[in-house]
C-alpha cells in the first residue's frame, strides 16, 4: 500500500466522515482515495472544493457539526490555508491537515520530497499559537499517525498536522491494518458550562452545532461565552496563553518517539523520510557510537528527550531543508548540533550520514 | 537474501505497475519485506520511466534502490538513463527488440513487446511478459506469488490475457536464459 493511501485509510479507520480538499501533487492520492471510498460509507462526505482556502474552511465547518474532518495538501496549498489554520486554532476546532511536503518555496518542485514546511506548520499563521504536528517515516506510520491525529485533535481541540513528505507519501510497503483503532472523542461540554471555559487541562468541552447549545464561534479574541472582547489586554493574554499552554504543557504526554542506543556519543535526531537513512546507518550498518532519537511528534517539541543521552558529544540532524529543526534543538542543548541539510528532492544516502559522523569527530 | 530490482522503459509501458505487482508478490505472497519506489514526475509520460523494488528477508530501512542486482529494461532510452552501469554480477532482462545496446553484466533477451503483439494480440501486456520471465530467469520472486499479485492488480476481464502473458514470459525466461 502507498503512504498516501495508508493515510486516507488511517483517517477512515478513525471515523473521519468529512474530507474537503483540492488536489495537489504529491498529496493527490489522499483525496483520490477518499473520493473513491467515502461515497460508499454511510454519513461520509467528500467534497472537492474550489481551492485550498475553501477546503480548510469547509473542514472547519464540518468539524463544528461534530464530524471528524480532514484535508490533504502540499506546500502551495498549505500556504493558502494559513489564515484559516489560525482561525481553527483561535476557535479551537479539532481537525486534521495532511501535508505531503514537496520542494519550495512557491511551486518549487512538485514531484520531489522536502521537509521545508516544518517551521511554517508551527509559525505560518499570524499571532502566537501552538499546534500538534506528527511526522511519519513509513507507510505503517502514515496509517497509525493519521488515525492518532484525530484523537489528539479532539482531545486538545486543535488542528493536528501530518507532516509527511513525497518519499513516504509515494512509497509502497506492506502494512498491518488493525481490526479497530483507539478512538478518543472530545470531552463533552458539561450542562450549564460556558463553551470556552477551560477544564483543568486548559481544554474546553465540545458541543457540536445542532445539539441545542448556544455557541458563538469567532476568530476575534473572545470571552468564555464565545463573545468578542477585543480591547481587553488581560482577556487576550489569558486566552492566547491558554491556547499555547494547553498544548505545550502536555508536550511530554503528546510525545511519540523512538530512542535507540542511549549510550551513543553521536546522536541523530530525525523525523520523516531521513529516519530511514538514520536507521540504515545505526541499525543495519551498526556504525559505532551512534544512536538516534526519532520524533514522530515534531511539535510540540519534546525537548526533555534530548537529555536521555548522557554521553552525547554531538547531535546530528539530517533534514530535507536547510536546518530548521536543528536550530530548535540547538536552543535546548549545550553540545554541538550539526545539521545535515539536503534540499533538491533526494533523500540522504547512508554514506552522507556516515560522513557527517566522521566530520563530527566520530569513527576515529 | 536481499534483491534490488530496477525497472525502466517509457511512460505507458506499465513500468510502475510492474514494480507494484512485483512488490506485492514478494510482500504478500512470498512472505518477504518489500519496498517500492519510483521516479515520480510529469516527464515520465513518453519519456524514460523508472521504478524500483527492494525485496529482503529483513525489514527494509533505507528505501531507495541504489545498486540493483536485477534489471528489467524495456526501452533504449531507459537503458541509457537507468541501465548503463550495472554491477558485474547483476542480471539484466531486456526487451530484446526495443533495447539495442547490451550491458557488461549477464543479460537475458526477452522479445516481450513483439510476443505480446504477435502471440497475444495485445502489446499492453509486454510488462507482464517481462515479469513472468523474472520468475524463471532469476530467483527474486516465485511463480505462484507473482500469479496471485497479477490477479490482484489487473482489471476485471483481463485475467486470462494477463496470465497467458505471464506464462509466455516464463517460457521466454527459460529460452532467453539458455541462449
Amino acid at each position: 500500500m502507498q503512504g498516501n493511501i495508508a493515510s486516507a485509510e488511517g483517517a477512515l479507520a478513525a471515523g473521519c466522515t468529512f474530507f474537503g480538499g483540492y488536489p495537489i501533487t504529491p498529496s493527490t492520492e489522499v483525496a483520490e482515495h477518499m473520493a473513491t471510498r467515502m461515497p460508499k460509507i454511510k454519513g461520509a462526505c467528500f467534497i472537492q472544493m474550489e481551492d485550498e482556502i475553501a477546503s480548510i474552511a469547509a473542514v472547519i465547518g464540518a468539524a463544528w457539526t461534530g464530524a471528524r474532518s480532514m484535508t490533504a495538501t502540499s506546500g502551495p496549498g498549505f500556504s493558502l490555508m494559513m489564515e484559516n489554520i489560525g482561525y481553527a486554532v483561535m476557535t479551537e476546532t479539532p481537525c486534521v491537515i495532511v501535508n505531503i511536503q514537496r520542494g519550495g518555496p512557491s511551486t518549487g518542485q512538485p514531484t520531489m520530497a522536502a521537509q521545508g514546511d516544518i517551521m511554517q506548520v508551527k509559525f505560518g499563521s499570524h499571532g502566537d499559537y501552538s499546534i500538534i504536528a506528527l511526522a511519519p517515516s513509513s507507510v505503517q506510520e502514515c496509517f497509525d499517525l493519521t488515525a492518532k491525529a484525530f484523537n489528539l485533535a479532539d482531545r486538545f481541540r486543535t488542528p493536528v498536522f501530518l507532516m509527511a513528505d513525497e518519499v513516504i507519501g509515494h512509497m509502497r510497503e506492506k502494512i498491518e491494518i488493525p481490526d479497530s483503532v483507539e478512538i478518543v472523542r472530545p470531552k463533552p461540554l458539561p450542562e450549564g458550562a460556558l463553551p470556552f471555559a477551560p477544564g483543568p487541562d486548559g481544554v474546553s468541552g465540545f458541543a457540536a452545532f445542532g445539539t441545542g447549545r448556544h455557541i458563538p464561534v469567532t476568530g476575534l479574541t473572545h470571552d468564555e461565552r464565545g463573545y468578542p472582547d477585543t480591547t481587553n489586554p488581560a482577556r487576550h493574554e489569558s486566552l492566547v496563553r491558554r491556547l499555547v499552554s494547553k498544548i505545550e504543557d502536555a508536550r511530554h504526554d503528546i510525545a511519540d518517539y523512538s530512542i535507540v542506543n542511549e549510550e551513543a556519543e553521536y546522536v541523530f535526531v530525525c523525523y520523516g523520510a531521513p529516519v530511514r537513512t538514520v536507521r540504515e546507518v545505526v541499525e543495519r550498518l551498526r556504525l559505532p557510537d551512534t544512536g538516534y532519537l526519532q520524533l514522530r511528534t515534531v511539535w510540540p517539541f519534546p525537548e526533555g528527550l534530548l537529555s536521555r543521552f548522557p554521553k552525547v558529544k554531538a547531535f546530528i540532524v539530517p533534514e530535507m531543508n536547510l536546518g530548521m529543526m536543528a536550530r530548535e534543538i540547538e536552543r535546548h542543548v549545550s553540545v554541538p548540533v550539526i545539521p545535515v541539510s539536503k534540499i533538491g528532492g533526494d533523500l540522504h544516502t547512508p554514506e552522507e550520514l556516515v560522513e557527517a559522523v566522521k566530520a563530527a569527530g566520530g569513527l576515529l | 537474501m536481499r534483491h534490488e530490482i530496477r525497472f525502466s522503459g517509457f511512460g505507458g509501458q506499465g513500468i510502475i505497475l510492474s514494480a507494484v505487482i512485483l512488490g506485492r508478490a514478494a510482500a504478500l505472497y512470498d512472505q518477504k519485506y518489500a519496498v517500492q519506489t519510483q521516479v515520480y514526475g510529469p516527464e515520465a509520460r513518453g519519456g524514460a520511466s523508472m521504478s524500483a523494488v527492494i525485496i529482503d528477508d529483513e525489514p527494509i530501512l533505507f528505501p531507495k534502490v541504489r545498486d540493483p542486482d536485477t534489471y528489467v529494461i524495456m526501452s533504449q532510452q531507459g537503458f541509457e538513463k537507468y541501465g548503463k552501469s550495472p554491477r558485474d554480477d547483476a542480471v539484466m532482462l531486456l526487451d530484446s527488440d526495443l533495447v539495442h545496446d547490451r550491458p557488461s553484466c549477464t543479460w537475458v533477451g526477452i522479445p516481450a513487446t513483439l510476443s505480446a503483439k504477435k502471440d497475444l494480440g495485445r502489446e499492453i501486456v509486454a510488462n507482464i511478459i517481462m515479469l513472468g520471465a523474472l520468475t524463471t530467469a532469476t530467483t527474486v520472486v516465485s511463480g505462484p506469488a507473482l500469479e496471485k499479485a497479477i490477479l490482484d492488480s489487473v482489471p476485471k476481464g483481463t485475467e486470462d490475457l494477463n496470465l497467458k502473458a505471464m506464462r509466455r514470459g516464463q517460457e521466454l525466461g527459460i529460452e532467453g536464459g539458455s541462449s
